[in-house]
């Protein structure tokens, strides 16, 4: 079915961004009300989407919409394009919703900033680059607000830009993420090369025709391109200084949805790696390693935004795991990113709020006792937290719960690395994520006299409660009667999966138990571990795991040494090169010109009768050569 | 009507006006070369709507006996691909002429030559896109140095006269070549039917490979040296360095298209064979410049050097789309010549306006711009996300398209030219952070920020580069056809898509 | 009378003038010495002339007297010149176009 509204849901935020820009200092007092009744629209227009969709039948819940032709060339023929589908709508509820109360804590959280209007533009035009990114229909359209997102974060995370840091940590995330759209950007090519189409439903239709290899190299560039955008290894180093950024922007892009933008790619993708097992074993692999990854970082980290940023990586890794599982997994990714779109972007506004109060501070070793003066932020944290580390009925437990389970009962020896991965992680997760609570709200007071921690005020803590509303009761609406599996079933050909033999190695309320298990043991190492005092300063006659821990396990010092070091070395050299050897062989034929010149001028001695000599022997030269050559 | 005679003339008419105009009266002479060049403008935008799409062939053609004695024609016509290359020489040269209003009066001579030379310039750049006489074109080629010779050695900074004595010399080397190689194909056109310069009957001759081959490597060798490609590279940073803001977006975004127009006009329609036969070294040619280019734009410590680099690196980009002989690769190749000649004039414009305003093109003396003259700053921040090719801005679209097209055939070289993305942005991020994040280094806090004139200069390059971003369809209608014309003339046809799509 | 003898005294006369230019300094003499270079192969024209039976060396005697009465013009006015400014008549003297 087509529809003519979609381009509205794009249109808004853009044209609000772009004119906040333009008007300037003039927008100052009223901008951010704008922005935030433009994002809410966006979001009303989405709900009434929804509801429609939800009135159609399963098979035509589809909606297109044509805009223009963009780019046609030959065969290479591109329109500009929309698509809301199951799989769409999903995303975009989740951007339009989140974002709108990001928006209402953006106003108080940032009303102290001169540039609050710019920040809510940034916050607008980035609305408008997620929703083309997952409403667009090709992978060309895609890969618009792919980028676009990337540079929103990057304006974003540069927001405080005169501060250097914060400067080189956008740029950093913005080169990160461009190595991953070198993945996109291939995978399209190869795309095009392949099916002489590069939109979603173009290459569905003809894959099975497509040879393997191709497929192959299509999957792993998108899986090159997920792991660029989601922060996945080997490209995840730029998540944790994105944290430079204001903290709602930590809030909605680095947690609820740019990060996961990977996961919507693939999932979006699936009749590529459903075709392509190499690529989709990669998948998995990533996704195990680095949801191990960010929860090892995590236990480590004193930065309570860091902390976060580390078990956002770690709950993208689930998601990326459950992708690479093929056709029953998907619905599993998908949930998982909308219930960890609810607690980890409450979680982040609770940490937000938590820096509200105490000045700035994000470190975690100068907190302490904070449940008893800011008790909203600490109980809706707190839900988060239960959501996250997946207690029952919280959130977290249905999808994380189902993705553990998911992977146990994958084919093979492969079923019980990831499984055992997957449950591993949900151990450490239980465990950074108490020492979070521990270290911030309970325990005795650790901060500086003069901090004076407050409650913040309604405009902060109404999303706060909102989000954590979400945080309890998401997981269980979306999984009873497996209704969100059976809503994307149509996008992701999860019926397929139904017919294949399907191994069940473990019944499910073992797998359940076992996690709680792992629950329960990380929550308890925790408390046994920071139930006494908790240094000030963070100590450094630590474990060898533990420094590296802190240093990211290495991988900006890995990136450094490898990647950025060798560059610097290589541009200084091809620098030299220019000017040395290839201006310098031009300006050697132009020194031997002039060196050549300056040896032949000396026969002009400037007297006339050593010219009128020359002119003489000259010619007897000229007769004597016709002389003999006449003879 | 003789449309291009008129639009050539225009500017000329324009020149002599300014020429005789009295000592007095010399601050007359911006106004009378902006109305002039702005009525080119108007009269080259009338010639794109009344421009055919789908006729093939030139269009606008005038034909008329020059010298006869050596079958050496006046005649002119357009296509496609010269049609959009000529609308963006016309609407840059007002722009140019907004955004350096005081460019001219630090110079040598007196400002009524500045805009005598930039008119006479204008004249030539439409001539060398518009002739289909080999010889003509010649003339055009050779004469337009001329022109930017005094631009850059009269008005320039720093090193100026030795700049412009490289670009002459670079440039003229090149050109002799190419004259030689054009005596070549005219004796062999006076074996084969009679002596000619016409592009069309010189493109129908049979030569035996050896010959093509040389002759192929004249003009070859004269257009590598004008779109600089690795290693014939040297004279643009110099010269771009030097060069007033204004002269450095025509040299960069018009002159230097010459070289790239030629490969397509010039080398792939008189010599298919040995297009073919070099294509391999050319597209490691053009590799080497992307990466090159870029890794050099990165090394660079000085605003105008760094972006003569990344236009080495674009001008990588641009060559291997059109050897890559897909008509993607063509199509967006020519696409990139004209969102290049944007993107860049908007870099340059506005690196020369700060610079202007700090008296120094360093990078490291610049700092917080941004909270300093936020305008400026935006401004320069779109143009460089044009250059690093962001989706959403023209040059996207058309790097996409190189890569798309040269995908489909040479997939290694595609590969290793998409590695360029990342050093795009680097080489605009890098120079982003310097100059307009992080603390206001000291001096810089009361520079001014934009003025009025500056943004009517600005703003349609950046009105065009987002609007080329969204909706290049107006451009790439005009533009394909032609590419379909020299592609299927030379005898190529686009790699059928494995899975045999339509 | 043999006409070869005429083309002898046209080598003698070239000879001592051109042996005239190469040693001499006073740019008069030298001068002069150029004029009897151009009187020799005048000279030599007209004999060819004669022994040929046609006219063209004559005409060429008469195009060559125009261009030596042009030169001794402009030739002396400049030795003239250089001799108010320098004082001196001497060839080696004027070398300033060394610079």
């Amino acid at each position: 079915m087509t529809s003519n509204n979609l381009v509205y849901l794009i249109a808004l935020p853009l044209f609000s961004s772009g004119f906040l820009m333009i008007l300037g200092r003039r927008a100052d007092k009223w901008g951010h009300i704008f922005a935030t009744l433009i994002s809410a629209s966006a979001f009303g227009i989405g709900a009434f989407e929804f509801l429609q969709m939800l009135a159609r039948p399963s098979e035509s819940r589809a909606l297109t919409q044509k805009l223009f032709s963009w780019i046609s060339v030959g065969t290479f023929q591109v329109d500009a394009s929309l698509l809301l589908d199951q799989l769409s709508i999903s995303f975009v509820l989740l951007i339009t919703g989140v974002g709108t109360l990001i928006h209402i804590y953006s106003i108080a959280y940032m009303s102290h900033d001169m540039d609050r209007r710019r920040f809510f533009a940034f916050l607008n035009f980035f609305i408008a680059a997620m929703l083309l990114l997952v409403l667009g229909d090709s992978y060309l359209n895609l890969y618009v607000g792919w980028e676009g997102v990337g540079l929103a974060s990057y304006l974003l995370i540069g927001f405080w830009n005169q501060k250097p840091e914060y400067a080189t940590a956008a740029k950093k995330a913005f080169v990160a993420n461009r190595v991953g759209d070198v993945g996109l950007s291939l995978a399209i090519m190869i795309a095009f090369a392949t099916f002489g189409t590069v939109s979603f439903s173009g290459v569905e239709e003809k894959v099975s025709g497509a040879s393997t290899a191709a497929l192959t190299g299509i999957g792993l560039m998108l899986l090159l391109a997920a792991t660029g955008k989601s922060a996945q290894f080997p490209l995840q180093s730029w998540l944790g200084d994105a944290m430079a950024g204001p903290t709602p922007v930590s809030a909605l892009i680095h947690a609820a949805t740019m990060v996961t933008a990977g996961v919507y790619l693939i999932t979006r993708s699936n009749f590529i790696f459903d075709n392509a097992p190499t690529a989709q074993l990669c998948v998995v692999i990533i996704g195990a390693i680095t949801l191990m990854f960010g929860a090892l970082i995590g236990t480590a980290k004193d930065d309570i935004k860091k902390a976060l940023a580390a078990s956002t990586m770690s709950q993208i890794g689930y998601m990326i795991l459950a992708t690479g599982l093929g056709p029953v997994g998907y619905a599993f990714a998908i949930m998982h990113l909308l219930t960890h779109g609810f607690f980890k972007a409450g979680m982040f506004l609770g940490a937000g709020s938590v820096m509200h109060g105490m000045d700035d501070e994000v470190n975690m070793r100068k907190y302490g006792g904070l449940g008893k003066f800011m008790p909203i932020t600490a109980i809706t944290f707190g839900l988060g937290y239960l959501a996250i580390i997946g207690v029952p009925p919280f959130a977290g437990f249905y999808s994380k719960d189902k993705i553990i389970e998911t992977a146990f009962n994958a084919e093979g020896i492969k079923g019980l690395f990831i499984g055992g991965a997957a449950l591993l992680g949900a151990l450490v997760t239980a465990f950074y994520m108490t020492r979070v609570i521990i270290l911030t709200f309970t325990g005795t007071k650790r901060w500086d006299e003069k901090a004076h921690p407050h409650e913040s005020p309604f405009l902060m803590w109404g999303p706060m409660a909102i989000l954590a509303i979400g945080s309890v009761a998401s997981g269980f609406l979306l999984s009873s009667g497996n209704r969100f599996v059976s809503w994307l079933a149509p996008v992701v050909n999860s019926h397929e999966a139904d017919h294949a033999e399907h191994v069940e190695r473990f019944q499910p309320v073992v797998v359940t138990s076992m996690a709680l298990v792992a629950v329960v043991i990380g929550v308890a190492i925790a408390i046994v571990k920071y139930r006494s005092e908790v240094p000030r300063v963070a100590p450094t006659n630590v474990r060898f795991f533990t420094k590296i821990a802190r240093r990211d396990l290495l991988q900006d010092d890995f990136n450094e040494a490898v990647l950025m070091r060798p560059g610097q070395a290589l541009t200084k050299f091809l620098v030299a090169t220019d000017e040395k050897a290839i201006d310098g062989a031009v300006r050697t034929v132009g020194a031997a010109v002039i060196g050549s010149s300056k040896g032949i001028r000396k026969t002009q001695t400037g007297f006339v009768r050593s010219y009128a000599l020359l002119i003489l022997l000259g010619a007897f030269a000229l007769l004597a050569t016709i002389w003999v050559v006449t003879l | 009507m003789n449309y291009l005679t008129s639009l050539m003339l225009l500017p000329l008419l324009g020149a002599i006006l300014v020429s005789t105009l009295p000592k007095n009266k010399s601050n007359y002479a911006k106004w009378v070369a902006l109305l002039t060049s702005i009525s080119v403008a108007l009269l080259g935008l009338l010639i794109a709507l009344r421009f055919e799409i789908d006729r093939p062939g030139f269009q606008f053609v005038e034909n008329y006996s020059w010298i006869p004695s050596f079958g050496i024609n006046y005649s002119l016509g357009i296509d496609g691909i010269a049609l959009v290359l000529i609308l963006m020489s016309v609407i840059l040269v007002p722009i140019v002429i907004v955004a350096g209003w005081h460019e001219s009066e630090g110079g040598r001579w007196g400002s009524k030559s500045f805009y005598v030379l930039i008119l006479i310039l204008e004249t030539m750049m439409i001539g060398v896109f518009a002739a289909t006489d080999v010889f003509l074109f010649y003339v055009f080629f050779e004469a337009m140095l001329i022109p930017v010779y005094f631009l850059i050695g009269g008005y320039g900074v720093g090193e100026r006269a030795a700049a412009a004595v490289k670009f002459l010399l670079y440039s003229l080397f090149g050109g002799l070549l190419m004259l030689a190689a054009i005596i070549g194909i005219y004796v062999i056109s006076g074996h084969q039917g009679g002596h000619t310069f016409d592009i069309e009957k010189l493109s129908q001759l049979t030569i035996d490979s050896t010959t093509q081959n040389f002759l192929f490597l004249g003009f070859f060798i004269a257009f590598a040296i004008k779109a600089p490609l690795w290693p014939l590279h040297t004279w643009l940073p110099d010269a771009a360095k030097s060069a007033t803001p204004g002269t450095s977006v025509l040299l960069l975004g018009v002159l230097d298209k010459v070289g790239t127009f030629g490969m397509i006009r010039y080398c792939i329609k008189l010599f298919p064979e040995s297009s073919k036969t070099f294509t391999p070294v050319i597209i490691v040619l053009a590799l080497i410049s992307i990466l090159y280019g870029a890794f050099l734009a990165i090394g660079q410590k000085d605003i105008k050097g760094l972006i003569a680099f990344t236009s080495i690196s674009h001008f990588g980009f641009i060559t291997m789309g059109i050897f890559a002989m897909t008509t993607q690769g063509h199509s967006g190749a020519t696409l990139y010549m004209v969102n290049h000649g944007f993107s860049t004039a908007a870099l340059f414009l506005i690196a020369g306006w700060i610079s202007a305003r700090r008296g120094s093109s360093t990078i490291a003396d610049f700092g917080g711009l941004q909270r300093v003259t936020p305008v400026l700053a935006w401004t320069f921040f779109i143009a460089g996300l044009s250059s690093l090719a962001l989706p959403g801005l023209s040059s996207f679209v058309s790097e996409f398209l190189v890569l798309v097209g040269t995908y489909t055939r040479y997939p290694v070289a595609a590969v290793i030219g998409t590695l360029g993305i990342v050093l795009a942005a680097l080489y605009i991020l890098i120079p982003v952070q310097k100059a307009l994040h992080g603390p206001i280094t000291p001096g810089n806090e009361n520079l001014p920020d934009i003025t009025r004139r500056e943004r009517i200069a600005i703003a349609p390059v950046i009105a065009v580069i987002i609007f080329l971003g969204f909706y290049p369809k107006p451009l790439l209608d005009v533009i394909n056809p032609a590419s379909v014309a020299t592609l299927t003339a030379a005898g190529f046809s686009d790699p059928v898509p494995a899975t045999g799509g339509k | 009378m043999n006409s070869a003898n005429y083309l002898y005294l046209s080598a003698m006369l070239f000879t001592i003038g051109a042996v005239g230019v190469v040693i001499r300094r006073n740019a008069i003499v030298v001068f002069m010495c150029i004029e009897l270079m151009l009187n020799a192969a005048n000279l030599a024209f007209v004999t060819f002339a004669r022994i040929n039976g046609t006219l063209d060396g004559q005409v060429i005697a008469f195009f060559t007297m125009v261009v030596a009465a042009c030169e001794v013009v402009v030739g002396l006015a400049i030795i003239v010149t250089i001799f108010r400014s320098r004082r001196s008549t001497s060839v080696d003297d004027a070398s300033l176009l060394k610079r």
